[in-house]
């Protein structure tokens, strides 16, 4: 077994990293997969709460790096499945306290023992960027259809396309259905177009995002989700399945709208 | 005048979609050449001035643009020429 590093980035913040590397990884694990997830945006720890995990910390990323605990003691066992685990970012330190090389020995360590690592990385284009994205054998660049999401999106994929050695993929999170309809929402078609990188996932804007973060239970695990359907999807996609992409964009399929039309 | 007509049928009506994709588009141009819209102005003009210093050009008819396909950024400049300098 030899894990694939997928690290999880978006140039501006809140646009969803978080919930998405806690919905794919948990998805990857329903499917059988040894599964671990690092939360990497050190001083902001978030993971943890959305995977519903907070209770079991006691060693984080950084106790690791600094060999105050060993590697298997900062490993949190997730509460729904038994092939995942969480390493925890350490939240009263800041992202100085790790560096490129850290993050590329810790990965190096467990890849023998793993399917997938995903890495949940903070925003922006800084240190904790570069932490985050130096072990990665694949990027998900995750956005919103919005002008500002998008460009800071455009840079991130500048930076990683400049160190040559990545393949990156956009997740477009929080479509609107409504507003896409309306025309009032950016497209997923105009933001590929715009960002000119493939897609490995379109994902509604859904309150049981809200609802499962509420409980601490990812999405996936409700049947009922879009949201986590579309989690699943991704997750699918980078096991090398072929995934039909989720209509979103308000032009029903031919057979969507006869269904509604003989209210199938 | 676009405003008076506007109400007419047939019309079409600009969405914030539409706006918005025409703004990303124009602000990324200029995110990757890292050159503001002044530059990319300045840039254009003394083009234009090293071209006609050899060339007599129709100025009314010049059409540079930057744009980009794919990630790639690209210069196109359309210069009619009149005719030699004398
Ligand atoms: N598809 C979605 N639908 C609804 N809310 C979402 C969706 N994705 C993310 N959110 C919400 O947006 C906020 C930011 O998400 P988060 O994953 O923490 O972003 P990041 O890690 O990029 O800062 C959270 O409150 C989260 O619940
Ligand atoms: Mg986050």
């Amino acid at each position: 077994m030899s894990a694939v590093v997928i690290t999880v980035t978006s140039g501006k913040g809140g646009v969803g990293k978080t919930t998405a590397t806690a919905n794919i990884s948990t998805a990857l694990a329903a499917m059988g997969k040894k599964v671990v997830a690092i939360d990497a945006d050190i001083g902001l720890r978030n993971l943890d709460v959305v995977m519903g995990l907070e209770n079991r910390i006691v060693y984080n990323l950084v106790d690791v790096v600094e060999g105050t605990c060993r590697l298997r003691q900062a490993m949190i066992k997730d509460k729904y499945l038994p092939e995942l685990y969480l390493i925890p970012a350490a939240q009263s330190r800041d992202k100085t306290a790790l560096t490129p090389g850290d993050m590329i020995e810790l990965t190096n360590q467990m890849r023998e023992d793993f399917d997938y690592i995903l890495i949940d990385s903070p925003a922006g284009i800084e240190q904790g960027f570069k932490n985050a994205i130096a072990p990665a054998d694949r990027v998900l660049i995750v956005t919103t259809p919005e002008v500002s999401a998008v460009r800071d999106a455009d840079r991130i994929i500048g930076l990683i396309e400049a160190e040559g050695k990545y393949s990156s993929d956009l997740v477009v999170n929080r479509v609107r259905v409504d507003l896409v309809r309306r025309g009032d929402m950016l497209s997923t078609e105009d933001v590929v177009d715009v960002l000119a990188i493939s897609l490995i996932g379109v994902v509604p804007d859904d309150e049981s995002i809200i609802i499962s973060t509420n409980q601490g239970r990812p999405a996936v695990l409700q049947n009922g989700s879009l949201a986590g359907q579309a989690f699943r999807d991704i997750a699918a996609r980078l096991t090398g399945q072929t995934v039909p992409f989720m209509e979103l964009d308000g032009h029903d399929s031919f057979m969507k709208r006869l269904s509604k039309l003989f209210k199938l | 005048m676009s405003g008076f007509f506007s109400w007419l049928p047939g019309q079409k009506k600009t969405n914030s979609r539409d706006v918005a994709k025409d703004r990303l588009q124009l602000v990324l141009v200029q995110d990757r050449v890292n050159l503001s819209a002044q530059q990319i102005g300045e840039m254009k003009d003394e083009l234009i001035e090293v071209i006609s210093r050899y060339v007599e050009i129709d100025r009314d008819g010049i059409d540079i643009t930057l744009t980009r396909s794919g990630r790639q950024s690209r210069l196109t400049a359309d210069i009619p020429i009149l005719g030699a300098r004398h």
